[in-house]
């Protein structure tokens, strides 16, 4: 049997909201993937270091306070730096369009922004995890 | 044969005939529900109405239990205070916002601090990079704080301050620009919104654990009542409770519950319930449903003047009147086709007054994809002028009461709050059951339930899962300059070789002597600020005692 998608959900910088992290958590868990929430102001380092020890397949991060083109280049950077590029790498929040160009060249493979499906999310994580 | 009796009778023949009709012609909906999923009739009559009569439910205006408002001529005597949360970027560019707006009509000043600020951390420390100046104005110092208030006269303004943790420094940040403009802390007006309990559940700027945290607060009230008398000591939030996904019933309980919480603390800290009660002060949420949206802030209102007479004993009418401030609905707001946010916040600005709100905040139609911009603002603020002067709903005071629906509504919306507040008494209270996890799930649950519905079709929100519409890229939003957090670095460390390091050192020893005692934190933390130690200093004095709160994450 196929294992299942692990997936990390993550709240990098001190922003507070975490409604959007926890619903895409329980809707990845509904999904059949084993999800981790990581809690509040988890800095890029802490992040990483769940990652690794999670053995996980996917960071999913969210971030509503504008501070993402500096703290999600931060964990891809840190990811390969510990050989682990092959995690797939994926974000949400209020992050503006002309933002989104910039991250992917940083290696986040995907941004979801407000209004998003669930399911989006979903189909693109099965479609894009390289770990399996 | 009663009156009722003949009603009953009428009612129930009249719903056969429609029954019959329906059967071939049946309704848009199986059921129908309000904004919050409570179940709604077709029709609502004077049987629909609570036990008791019109003077004990109901009442008026400016009189226990104030379900009608609490002043007795309410917008005929003033209109609301417009009151338009802003703030980003330093102290220089918030400043010149604030100017801007008091200068286009808004009457209040309303301060959004920057995270950094909100936790507790200087400009410069590791966890701020990339933050600073984000979501509101950086604050480090006093010297941020003058800057950030200068040509504005403090005796003339009243201003809110969304600050939690660090509360108490950012009062005395503002009772020390007062002092140096001449004007005296009696006469200052504004509010810090110094709620804790809601960080914990909803909106996660916590620096201290709960027992400190709540020490903190008793501080400030009691402070405030001797020295900052017209001070409001605290705004108790449903607001970020409701962002986070509660429905409207859950935002009032959750919101009381964190209530008694304060005032318990307050009595126990030796507090009479009538110093302190006046000072208590209200935020809430606006969603879109109108009728549901205005019953729940007369419910809100009729709930808490029940609640301080009965279990607090309090005397004053002051302490009985929940006075509040409205916010509309972030979450409501759509990225998609956003000019249509412009209709929804009109909405629920619209139920805010209805509901007799005291301040109101009308958010941008552009927030779901960046802070917003000055002509985005404007919309906002004059669509509080457009309901204040061209809608009529200023022109009486509560005009929904009477409605069969909004009475049973607000009736509906009491009777669950209650049922809430029951169950979180049972656990201990509020602070107990945010402990153990209770209240976050059960806003997770309301939460993601919501955002089910929308996902299958169930909920219909406009431009988002029905009425789509293909759009360019939305241009023109506002940016933060990128290089604030280097210009607050440097403004640091300029402020740290200047000042009397020998005063700030003393000053620091004093905060720290007053947290590991029980005197009032208020007074040496006003002595730290008057000194120049920044607010990372002031806060790492009181984490050195009080430690830091660690939550679980639950999902």
């Amino acid at each position: 049997m196929e294992r299942k998608i692990r997936v990390l959900v993550a709240k990098p910088g001190l922003d507070g909201h975490d409604r959007g992290a926890k619903v895409v958590a329980r809707a990845l868990r509904d999904a059949g993937m084993e999800v981790i929430y990581t809690g509040l102001r988890q800095t890029p380092e802490q992040i990483v270091q769940a990652a690794i020890q999670e053995d996980v397949d996917v960071v999913a991060m969210s971030i509503l306070s504008g501070a993402h083109n500096h703290l999600f280049p931060r964990v891809t950077a840190l990811l390969a730096e510990k050989g682990a590029s092959d995690v797939l790498v994926v974000g949400g929040g209020v992050i503006p369009e002309d933002d989104i160009p910039f991250l992917k060249e940083k290696g986040v493979a995907a941004v979801f922004g407000p209004g998003t499906p669930t399911g989006t999310t979903i189909d693109f994580i099965k479609a894009n995890v390289k770990r399996l | 044969m009663s009156d009722r009796e003949d009603l009953e009778r009428a009612v129930k023949a009249w719903e056969a005939g429609v029954e019959k009709s329906t059967a071939k012609h049946p309704e848009r909906k199986a059921s129908f529900e309000t904004g919050s999923g409570a179940r709604v009739e077709r029709l609502y009559t004077p049987l629909d109405a609570a036990e008791g009569g019109y003077a004990e439910n109901i009442g008026l205006p400016g009189e226990y239990p104030y379900t009608r408002g609490v002043q007795s001529t309410m917008y005929r005597g003033r209109l609301w205070t417009m009151r338009q949360y802003a703030g980003f970027g330093t102290a220089e560019e918030s400043n010149a916002r604030y100017k801007y707006l008091l200068a286009q009509g808004q009457t209040g000043l309303s301060i959004a601090f920057d995270l950094p600020t909100q936790i507790g951390y200087d400009s410069d420390h590791p966890l701020a990079a990339g933050e600073v100046g984000k979501v509101g104005v950086a604050v480090d110092s006093l010297a941020d704080m003058e800057v950030l208030f200068s040509g504005i006269p403090l005796d003339k303004v009243s201003t809110s301050m969304t600050i939690n943790a660090p509360a108490a420094v950012l009062l005395a940040m503002y009772v020390a620009v007062a002092e140096k403009q001449g004007v005296s802390p009696k006469s200052l007006e504004g509010t810090i919104q110094n709620d804790i309990l809601k960080e914990y559940v909803a909106r996660g700027t916590y620096i201290f654990p709960p027992a400190p945290s709540m020490r903190l607060i008793t501080d400030v009230f009691a402070y405030c009542a001797s020295d900052v008398p017209n001070w409001n000591t605290i705004s108790i939030s449903g607001y970020h409770i409701r962002e986070a996904g509660s429905t409207a019933s859950q935002e009032v309980a959750f919101t009381l519950a964190d209530g008694i919480a304060y005032v318990e603390a307050a009595v126990k800290a030796g507090l009479a319930v009538d110093d302190f009660g006046p000072r208590l002060s209200f935020f809430f949420n606006a969603h879109n449903d109108l009728f549901e949206e205005a019953a729940k802030f007369r419910a809100a209102r009729r709930l808490w003047a029940r609640v301080m007479r009965e279990r607090f004993g309090a005397k004053n009418p002051k302490s009985l009147m929940l006075r509040f401030h409205t916010q509309t609905g972030g979450s409501t707001l759509t990225a998609q086709q956003s000019d249509n946010n412009v209709a929804r916040v009109t909405l629920q600005a619209l139920a805010a007054v209805l509901g007799g709100t005291q301040s109101l905040h009308t958010n941008s139609r552009d927030e779901a994809l960046a802070l917003p911009t000055e002509a985005s603002v404007r919309i906002a603020l004059r669509t509080q002028q457009v309901i204040a002067y061209e809608s009529g709903a200023a022109e009486t005071v509560d005009p929904l009461a009477g409605s069969y629906y909004v009475e049973s509504l607000t009736d509906r919306i009491e009777a669950e709050a209650v049922a809430y507040m029951k169950r979180i008494d049972e656990l201990g209270g509020a602070v107990k059951a945010i402990e153990e996890g209770y209240v976050q799930r059960e806003i997770q649950d309301a939460a993601y339930a919501y955002q089910k519905q929308v996902e299958s079709g169930e909920r219909v929100v406009v431009g988002l899962n029905k009425f789509q519409a293909e759009e360019g890229r939305p241009t023109g939003l506002l940016r933060v300059d990128p290089s604030v957090g280097e210009r607050q670095s440097a403004a640091l460390a300029e402020l740290r070789a200047r000042r009397d390091a020998s005063r700030v050192k003393a000053a620091l020893r004093g905060v720290d002597a007053a947290a590991r005692g029980s005197a009032n934190l208020m007074p040496p933390i006003l002595e730290a600020v008057r000194a120049y130690a920044t607010l990372g200093e002031i806060c790492d004095a009181m984490r050195a005692v009080f430690g830091e709160y660690r939550p679980s994450a639950i999902f």
